[in-house]
């Protein structure tokens, strides 16, 4: 039987205002977790649901997550100190599906970076994190560790490669042979790559983001759409995903 | 040991637990985390005659104390339901099945009821009170006319007990539920989630793709518990009643108000093996107050 668990907070940073870097101690979630999964977290205060967060990265033992505080649910889940105990559900979800041997790109925005520390590890991956500017660049050297070939990339030139990772990464493409492509980020980055995958033909997988209910499949309210009609029309991001292949969603 | 067995419309149910439709899927999901053979039954996802894909997302906004959500009735189907998931479901568990359905006619509905009474369900539950849906849900549920002559049509039909889903989003719901009864209702369950609104001040727009959606979740729970005394003290036929339940104490307010079953909905989101704590609260209680069957606490209210 799957359960919640009662996790131990064990490391807290904040890695630039209002975006947090947790690790909490749990070794049946931490070794069950699969890149790209997420954890569904009670953030407590006068907050009713679980909030949905992607997992960054895991050891043996323990679990690593980042969120940026945005509404009330994240704000109560930032004033947990090393220490306090964290309800958790997880890992849950669809995520990343890597085939030994490919070479890979690994693609990220913002906060949509996180999810991707594991899997830049786990593959051969070409690595871009675009941040909107300077000082919102975080975690590059936990993603210069876990990778070789990583490029840090800011919207106004003020860090790194001179604009969207987007452009960086179709320059390398126009150099180098990918197998496939991975991408977390906000939704005209997710457009943005879903189309220049499909139009070279490489298989790409997006991680989506959407308010999220049950977090198991139950309640349908957190759907993306897909080139499906009828029931299949919206696939539930929490079971189907927040993994899909960028042919099958619709953005 | 206490006695939680209970009979709802001629069905045995092994405790008087069970979910609201449209928290639940079709129980699989939650199976994972507390077997469906622990609930007295559950209700099943909301069907339709044809499939449907529901809303745009976002379909779901928190709200104090619960949630709005705008799911559109996103179902497979009755058929499917009646061909693949209803036989996999009597076939993998021992509980009972409430299925539920939402027509846009009357001859919709009645064709459904015959079809689910071809099946293992043990109650057909009629929504008559979805307010996501442009026809047919809320439409139905709203008329005290209309709600009388649709049961008694689809009662024509349906041979299994028929429970019909009550709206809160009424002048006044006893008139409702007289008027099911009236109509040939086995049962009534309520109260469906209750009309509302969010919206983003920053974009001044709903945050319901949908725009408005129903309102449930521990926010509802004083307004379904006064339903359910109010229906109580208005019918014979007897009551689920649900809303907002979170805890075992939650499950016996509204059995003391009148409820003969109780289920659990949005509560579940938070914690997905609810029941477990559920039932344990109920023993606890009954044992507190030397109460040897749970029958003995339906309608046991005294108002001041």
């Amino acid at each position: 039987m799957k359960k919640t668990y009662n996790c131990k907070l064990i490391r807290k940073e904040e890695l630039c205002p209002g975006i947090f870097d947790f690790e909490i101690e749990c070794p049946e979630m931490a070794q069950a977790a699969k890149t790209g999964q997420f954890l569904h977290i009670t953030c407590g205060g006068s907050t009713f649901l679980r909030r949905p967060i992607s997992i960054c990265d895991t050891t043996d033992t323990t679990l690593r997550f980042c969120f940026q505080v945005k509404g009330e649910g994240t704000k109560e889940l930032s004033l947990r100190e090393v220490g306090d105990m964290i309800d958790v559900m997880g890992p849950l979800g669809h995520g990343f599906e890597t085939v030994p041997g490919e070479k890979t790109v690994v693609i990220g925005g913002g906060i949509g970076t996180f999810p991707l520390l594991k899997l830049a590890r786990e593959t051969d991956s070409a690595v871009f994190l675009g941040f909107r500017t300077k000082e919102l660049v975080v975690m590059e050297d936990d993603f210069k560790a876990a990778s070789g070939n990583v490029t840090v990339c800011t919207d106004d030139g003020t860090y790194g490669y001179n604009g969207f990772a987007i452009a960086a990464m179709g320059e390398y493409l126009l150099e180098n042979k990918v197998d496939r492509i991975f991408c977390c980020g906000p939704t005209p980055m997710l457009k943005a790559v879903k189309q220049i995958a499909e139009y070279r033909d490489i298989p790409c997988q997006l991680s989506l983001e959407q308010r999220m209910g049950c977090g198991i499949g139950a309640c349908l309210t957190c759907v993306c759409e897909t080139k499906d009609e009828g029931m299949g029309k919206y696939k539930q991001v929490c079971s189907c995903g927040p993994v899909f292949d960028s042919k099958e969603v619709v953005l | 040991m206490a006695n939680l067995e209970v009979e709802y419309c001629g069905v045995k149910f092994k405790n008087p637990i069970v979910t609201a439709s449209g928290t639940f899927g079709f129980g699989y999901e939650y199976n994972e985390y507390v077997s469906l053979n622990e609930y007295g039954g559950f209700g099943a996802k909301g069907l339709t005659r044809q499939p449907r894909g529901g809303n745009k997302a976002p379909r779901i906004a928190e709200t104090p104390s619960g949630i709005l959500n705008s799911v559109g009735l996103q179902n497979p189907g009755v058929e499917v339901f009646a061909d693949v998931i209803m036989p996999d479901l009597a076939e993998k568990f021992d509980t009972n099945v409430i299925a539920n359905m939402s027509g846009n006619t009357i001859e919709e509905y009645a064709e459904m009821a015959e079809i689910l009474s071809d099946t293992d369900v043990a109650v057909i539950e009629m929504n008559i009170s979805c307010p996501n849906v442009k026809h047919g849900g809320l439409a139905f549920g709203t008329n005290a006319a209309v709600v009388e002559e649709l049961t008694k049509e689809v009662k024509k039909k349906c041979k299994k007990p028929l429970v019909v889903k009550l709206s809160p989003n009424v002048t006044s719901v006893t008139d409702i539920a007289k008027a099911a009864e009236a109509g040939g209702a086995d049962g009534v369950s309520l109260i469906n989630t209750l009309l509302g609104m969010r919206i983003d001040i920053n974009t001044r727009r709903p945050i319901l793709a949908n725009n408005t959606g129903g309102l449930s979740g521990p926010a509802v729970k004083p307004v379904a518990v006064r339903m359910v005394h109010e229906v109580y003290n208005a019918v014979k036929i007897p009551i689920i009643g649900m809303g907002g339940v979170m805890s075992g104490d939650d499950v016996i307010e509204f059995m003391i108000a009148g409820a003969r079953l109780v289920a659990l909905g949005t509560g579940m989101f938070v914690k997905p093996d609810l029941i477990l704590d559920v039932k344990r609260d109920i023993l606890a209680y009954m044992d507190r107050f030397g109460i040897e069957d749970i029958n003995d606490i339906v309608g046991t209210l005294e108002l001041n």
